[in-house]
């Protein structure tokens, strides 16, 4: 056989349409996952049971179940609960943000954790609360460890979005399924969606290589 | 009038019980030396008294004020906002510095005025800057916590405490983590505070600066006072066996 990618550029429009998808859940859900996953963090963390808790009820429970389940839950199920209609987007980002926060959670656990008792006796010794303490000593120097960590899950969540194809949702993934159906061209159009996943992701990962060797030099 | 008093303080962690009903009473201007073994629970003692450690039972007065309210015979609790401000008012120096080593000198220094106190960041500047001169390190305000020296770490660390403007300070082995060469600049600086008049307790290997410095020694053992005196009277003639024991092998402190 031959390749023939002349269908795929033909749908530039699509793709782009779609691109632009990725990128509007994927924004979204880094934005959801990461500042949710920092509350429930310091919930996991916390030694009041109201906090902690729910914390780690949330973790077990996002954790335990598979993203693609969470947003078909959210699609089709959770409508029956509510007063009105959930958008592909809307059941999508719920799905990878509350997933995401669980997972980004025990980042942030230990990347408090890891900060040495003695900063928290010195930030307290000035007569600190726990909040001043965790805002201006402790979280600044955890948030700098957690970097590399964090950006994999950044990764990670543009990879999820892929999921957000099970309901349609205009992104890269569910282009290519539309423009492979029109075309009978799964092998081209597929190959493109994954180069252009490549294209954006590379970058990112890269980026998280300098990180690692920054953070290890300034230790 | 006494500036703290301490009655029947004991401290359990689970079965363990580190300090043993201690009754303790701090004057203006005292400077009370605490000695004892390791496990003795001097630094619980002092960790109790700024209430980085909530007490297991036993009542401190601060300016003749308890401090928390009795929810059970023997069991006190404290609202945080309580425990802020005393840790304000009695300021602490610990063994490993603790510096924040994301601010530099002058930052850390800044820290509790600038959060605790909402000082203005100029007004906390100045008055930080002051502090640093004071502990002769007004040269190295910028410099982060890992391009100074331990005995400079120290320092800011004095200085830190010392701009909250606390009615006593705590230190709680200050030269313990230092080389030897680097321990007489931080002396340097306590002893300096001694000669101001200020409040302080001191929990040291150092006998001979306790000795000089001191004008009360305390000497822990088990978990209770075991002798109480003026440096002379506890470093020079010990009553109980377990003291002279104790100084004993303590020579390389020599007085």
């Amino acid at each position: 056989m031959k390749w023939d990618f002349t269908s795929v550029f033909a749908n530039t429009d699509a793709l782009l349409a779609g691109a632009a998808g990725t990128l509007r859940i994927f924004a979204i859900c880094l934005v959801l996952g990461l500042s949710l996953g920092l509350v429930v963090g310091l919930g996991r963390y916390a030694r009041t049971w109201w906090f902690y808790l729910p914390a780690t009820a949330f973790v077990e429970f996002f954790r335990n179940t598979p993203v693609l389940v969470q947003i078909l839950w959210f699609y089709f199920a959770l409508p029956m609960l509510l007063p009105f209609e959930i958008s592909p987007l809307m059941a999508a980002s719920l799905g990878i943000s509350l997933n995401s926060a669980a997972f980004s959670a025990e980042i942030y656990r230990a990347g408090i954790q890891s900060i040495d008792r003695g900063q928290w006796d010195g930030a307290r010794a000035l007569g600190m609360r726990w909040a001043q303490a965790m805002r201006r000593i402790v979280l600044p120097q955890a948030i700098k460890r957690m970097l590399p960590a964090l950006t994999n899950r950044a990764i990670e969540i543009f990879k999820m979005t892929t999921l957000a194809s099970a309901v349609a949702y205009v992104e890269l993934l569910q282009q290519g399924k539309l423009i492979a159906s029109l075309n009978y061209n799964p092998i081209e159009a597929y190959t493109a969606v994954a180069v252009i996943f490549l294209v954006f992701l590379w970058p990112l990962v890269q980026f998280t290589y300098v990180l690692e060797r920054r953070l290890k030099r300034d230790e | 009038m006494s500036l703290l008093r301490v009655t029947g303080l004991t401290k359990r962690f689970g079965t363990n019980e580190v300090l043993r009903s201690i009754d303790l009473e701090v004057r203006q201007g005292e400077r009370i030396a605490i000695l004892g073994a390791s496990g003795s629970g001097k630094s619980s003692l002092l960790r109790c008294l700024n209430f980085m450690e909530l007490p297991t039972a036993g009542v401190i007065e601060l300016d003749g004020q308890p401090l928390g309210r009795e929810r059970r015979p023997g069991e006190r609790i404290y609202r945080e906002s309580e425990l802020t401000q005393v840790r304000q008012r009695i300021g602490m120096v610990f063994q490993q510095f603790n510096l924040f080593p994301h601010m530099t000198a002058v930052g850390n220094v800044m820290e509790g005025l600038r959060t605790v106190r909402r000082m203005p960041k100029p007004a906390a500047r100045i008055r930080a800057e002051a502090e640093l001169k004071r502990v002769g390190l007004g040269d190295k305000a910028d410099a982060y916590p890992a391009h100074l020296s331990g005995g400079q770490k120290q320092r800011v660390a004095i200085a830190r405490a010392l701009a909250m403007d606390p009615e006593m300070l705590l230190f709680d082995e200050p030269t313990s983590a230092l080389d030897p060469e680097l321990v007489g600049e931080v002396l340097g600086v306590i002893r300096n505070l001694a000669d101001e008049g200020r409040t302080m307790l001191l929990v040291t290997h150092e006998l001979g600066f306790a000795y000089h410095v001191a004008t009360r020694v305390i000497f822990l053992a088990d978990g209770t006072i075991h002798e109480s005196g003026t440096p002379d009277e506890v470093l020079k003639n010990p009553r109980q066996e377990r003291t002279r024991a104790f100084l004993a092998s303590h020579k390389q402190y020599s007085l």
